[in-house]
């Protein structure tokens, strides 16, 4: 390909042309349907690995992008770049979407066309979000997303389904307009909407923002992104959103739209607003260990599986906030590394949760029990899951974790010291809640006739157990190349006229060089400076 | 002269009536009449400069708006056949006076001088009361065209005092002569211009004189209230523009009224509408929430004056905003009371939320069009009403505004959540039993014609908004204003 910027656009917009073809297609052939979504989904995610050899491995900065003027007054530019940090959060979301594809093939049985094209249209804004380089391109992508969002909450989810999807949307809303103000601010400041170019603006010293005006600016974005994450007080929109969902949107928002948030504060917050990062950086902390913490707990007395799922989550994105605003580059990695994994684990929970909801209809864990009898191998896979996301070694989800405790510990020793206390407990509530359900007396009758794994099922699941497997095994495959995007946002966050004050000197404590070393290979590459 | 053509027109209409009852024919000549006083306004762009003595302005300013009116007249035209044919009216008055309406607010788009504004307000007032109350037999719309009258004539009085004081102040009613005032003499100018303000408020719907609002759209046609909701609301502001940006005693010391205004008719709109189940009521809220959102422009151009370097920065200056706004605006009013005028059947029976549950399910386009109109008013990209918000919230924080910007903000939340209710309604809620049964009705052509014109507007713009702005900017900046 001569021109091989193309990729971007066309992986953004292959999937609204999927749906733009589904929507004009014969409605009432669902195999028809399924077929053709599965198809764009699956050829979007091959095209998606083409990035791989685009972003090569040291390499700093956008190595793909392309630019092209849009409006001229005021002035948006079409700017799209891909790096090292948004490229795999990409191929997470091209790589989750067949999957997501195929676990609702036959769990939606209702307007059958709809849900496909709004599962597409979904993507088309999620891969906008993590390729925009222009924040208005940004904003746009990332308010576009909500529309399916709501609808596949809204119309295909649960008993309670309207007042999460309503819940959803004004949520996110509240937040986004706000950086909507916040995006015209800096806008009228700097002259531009361009991220590289007021990023480097910013760093050269050009102009300076005043530290108050960079506070609000910061807490603008930040705000969007932390409902988004969701961070401990603004997250009870998650568990409704999630439990209403169906299995498909549950995935989805777990896997990538949860990360949005945490990669918005990676590329905006961190390089924009590093002052006032770093001001805040203790309360968010102290937020994200409480998150950690109190998401953990609430699981463990869960008696809804699927909620349990949900808080988990809210435990693990703890985890990444309080890497990222730990500024130490390990912590970072970690933090990037952990997204990555909390995409695949908590996906593939979803999906197990879904296929037990499938069976039973109900998300209640009393009412199952003794699973593990009929249905060997869905239990046997769900184990499998469940360590991953608990943090076993050699799997994905001990690497993220793991890496951000350790970058967090050279920094703030009494951080990571509780956020630790996390790792304890989802090992409690994810074990308990296995043994709950796949052991002891099967005390429901319906329980013992339960179909196992359908070989369709088994696929979608082998597919996710090779790539946790795989993640936890190869993590250097992706922390090489993911290792020069986060020391870019570090050194980003450096200015020529840096304010005294702002210095927190940081030793880094030299004794832990080889458990890096020993723990995965190439984090060495990485500038283990610690925080500056 | 676009105005002379409508009003041509809509003589032409009257006398036609007695030859013939073949409404097709009618509509089709109240189309044309439209349309051509809206082409005679592209004819006399080549012609600008002050007309009649100066008492009119032929500029860009004013060939936008006859453009944007023309445009509205002819798709409410359009849209209303089949309503009038359902509920037995008459056309061809119906039709002429929608001219007539139409032809006055283009003078009041155009004026230059403050009694042709009035004669203008005064034209297209009257026939506004007629139409409110055109479905005679029905107690809400005599209620609507009373409420109407007797509030617009209050608002009309308060206006004609207004120019009174401001001709004493200033001796002159050419708003450019206006320059230059005796500091002894700036009380009562000041106090004119706020009675002219009051009065050109009300037609906006300005909280505190918003509260006419949604009983006389509610109780209007459809088709009428699509009129009212786009342009007596366009031309006011139009007249309010120009007003407020040629005078110059006229605009700094009204930052702060157009700062609290604005607040209170965001307020008062996007918080009445919050508890309405009956979709125009609904959608009346919403109208003077957004004419709160115009507002905040306002704050923002008369804002600009006072403070120094910020317009620096300034791509879009907020006149454009408000302009581009009202486009927006205009487009999807239009389609929106187009849609709900024809699910309404026969005597507006169907017009509560619960009749618009499963709507996706029995009419997927209607609900698919409306629902790109809400979105399009709530502000979500890739419609025109983004862009339209968009620019008035720069224009805000260009003038740093950054309080008023965040109020705004506060309030498109609330706004998103009524817009939801009825996207909700009609996707997520399963459809009343009564309706389960019966098949979905097609839509006329016309209709078809009017939604597709709107929706392709709508996306249009929120996508290419760049060539209108352009026009915008250039047009309205050498012409004019400044």
């Amino acid at each position: 390909m001569n021109r091989p910027e193309l990729i971007l656009p066309i992986l953004t917009f292959l999937p609204a042309i999927g749906a733009i073809a589904l929507l004009v297609l014969r409605s009432d052939d669902f195999k028809f349907i399924r077929g053709m979504a599965l198809v764009v989904a699956t050829a979007e995610f091959l095209f998606s690995l083409l990035l791989i050899p685009r972003v090569p491995i040291g390499s700093s900065g956008y190595t793909l992008y392309l630019n092209v003027p849009w409006i001229t007054s005021p002035p948006i530019h079409f700017h799209m770049g891909v790096d090292g940090l948004s490229i795999f959060l990409v191929i997470l979301t091209t790589l989750l979407t067949p999957v997501s594809i195929l676990a609702s093939w036959n769990s939606i049985q209702h307007r059958v066309k709809e849900f496909f094209i709004a599962l597409l249209m979904l993507e088309v804004g999620v891969v906008g979000v993590f390729f925009s380089l222009d924040l208005f391109l940004f904003f746009l992508f990332w308010e576009i997303m909500l529309i399916p969002m709501a609808l596949l909450i809204g119309i295909w989810g649960h008993e309670r389904r309207i007042y999460a999807a309503v819940k959803f949307v004004l949520y996110t809303m509240a937040g986004s307009i706000l950086m909507l103000v916040g995006i015209l601010w800096l806008y009228n400041a700097t002259g531009s909407f361009d991220l590289v170019e007021i990023q480097q603006a910013l760093q050269k010293g050009d102009f300076v923002l005043p530290a108050q005006t960079e506070m609000l600016l910061f807490l603008a974005f930040f705000v969007a992104f932390a409902i988004k994450v969701p961070l401990f007080p603004l997250h009870t929109w998650l568990p409704d959103a999630h439990v209403e969902a169906p299995t498909a949107g549950s995935v989805i928002l777990a896997g990538v739209l949860l990360k949005m948030g945490t990669y918005g504060m990676m590329r905006f917050c961190l390089p924009l607003f590093p002052l006032a990062s770093r001001k805040a950086a203790p309360y968010v902390a102290v937020l994200a260990v409480i998150g950690i913490i109190y998401g953990a707990l609430v699981a463990m007395v869960q008696p809804n599986l699927k909620k349990l799922v949900a808080y988990s989550s809210v435990s693990h994105l703890g985890f990444v906030v309080l890497g990222i605003f730990s500024f130490n580059a390990i912590a970072l990695q970690g933090a990037v590394y952990q997204m990555l994994a909390h995409g695949i684990t908590t996906g593939a929970l979803f999906l197990l949760v879904g296929m037990l909801y499938d069976r039973r209809h109900t998300f209640e864990i009393k009412q199952y029990g003794g699973l593990a009898t009929p249905m060997p191998r869905l239990s046997a896979f769900f184990l499998f899951v469940a360590l991953a996301s608990l943090g076993l070694p050699l799997l994905n989800g001990f690497v993220g974790e793991y890496l951000i405790l350790l970058g967090t510990y050279i920094v703030h020793w009494q951080w990571a010291a509780w956020a630790s206390t996390g790792v304890i407990l989802s090992a409690c509530y994810l074990l308990w809640s296995y043994q709950r359900v796949f052991f002891g007396e099967i005390t429901v009758e319906k329980n013992k006739t339960l179909p196992d794994a359908s070989e369709r099922e088994r696929f979608i699941l082998a597919i996710m157990s090779i790539v946790i497997l795989w993640m936890g095994i190869g993590s250097a495959f992706l922390t090489r190349r993911t290792a020069t995007a986060t020391d870019t946002i570090r050194k980003s966050m450096q200015r020529q006229q840096w304010p005294e004050e702002a210095i927190v000197p940081v030793a880094p404590p030299a004794a832990h060089t080889p458990a890096i070393a020993a723990g995965t290979g190439s984090i060495i590459t990485v500038e283990r400076s610690g925080n500056r | 002269m676009p105005e002379l053509i409508w009003c041509g027109f809509g003589v032409l209409l009257m006398l036609l009536q007695s030859l013939t009852k073949n409404r097709p024919a009618l509509t089709t000549v109240a189309f044309i009449g439209a349309a051509a006083g809206t082409a005679a306004s592209i004819f006399g762009t080549r012609y600008p400069g002050p007309g009649f003595l100066g008492l009119i302005q032929q500029d860009p300013f004013s060939f936008f708006f006859h453009l944007l009116l023309g445009s509205v007249a002819a798709l409410v035209i359009l849209g209303s056949e089949p309503y009038l044919t359902r509920e037995r009216l008459e056309g061809a008055e119906f039709f002429a006076l929608i001219l007539f309406a139409t032809a006055g607010m283009g003078v009041l788009a155009s004026a230059q001088e403050l009694l042709t504004a009035f004669i203008g307000l005064e034209m297209s007032s009257i026939a506004s009361y007629v139409l409110a109350g055109y479905r005679r037999d029905t107690l809400k719309s005599s209620e609507s065209s009373l409420k109407y009258f007797l509030l617009g004539s209050f608002a009309t009085a308060f206006f004609l005092y207004g120019i009174a004081l401001v001709y004493g102040a200033s001796g002159s009613t050419i708003l450019t002569n206006m320059g230059q005032i005796d500091d002894a003499q700036m009380p009562l100018m000041k106090l004119g211009l706020a009675l002219i303000l009051i009065g050109l408020g009300f037609k906006v719907a300005i909280a505190p004189f918003q509260i006419w609002t949604p009983d006389v759209y509610e109780g209007a046609p459809t088709p009428v209230t699509a009129l009212f909701a786009a342009g007596p609301k366009a031309a006011a502001f139009a007249l309010l523009l120009r007003i407020f940006a040629t005078v110059p005693a006229a605009t700094h010391y009204w930052f702060w009224a157009f700062w609290i205004l604005a607040v209170l008719t965001m307020f008062a709109g996007n918080l009445g509408a919050l508890v309405q189940s009956n979709l125009k009521r609904l959608l009346a809220y919403s109208s003077i929430a957004h004419a709160g959102y115009i507002l905040v422009a306002f704050a923002a151009v008369t804002g600009m004056t006072s403070s120094d370097t910020a317009t620096i920065f300034s791509g879009v200056p907020a006149y454009a905003a408000v302009l581009f706004y009202l486009l927006s605006y205009a487009l999807v009013k239009v389609g929106a009371f187009t849609i709900v005028s024809q699910l309404g059947g026969k005597d507006e029976k169907y017009i509560t939320l619960e009749d618009y549950a499963g709507l996706s399910q029995r009419h997927p386009i209607a609900a698919a069009a409306l629902s790109l109109f809400l979105l399009s008013l709530l502000g979500l990209p890739v419609t025109a009403g983004f862009f339209g918000k968009f620019y008035i919230f720069k224009a805000a924080v260009n003038s740093n505004l950054i309080w008023l910007a965040v109020l705004m903000a506060v309030n498109s939340i609330i706004g998103a959540y009524y817009y939801l209710k009825v996207i909700v309604a009609m996707y997520m809620r399963e459809p009343a039993e009564d309706f389960a049964s019966t098949a979905p009705i097609a839509f006329p052509a016309t209709v078809n014609m009017v939604l597709a014109v709107t929706a392709i507007g709508t996306v249009y713009f929120g996508l290419f908004p760049n060539q209108v702005l352009r026009l915008l900017l250039e047009k309205t900046l050498i012409g004019g204003l400044k």
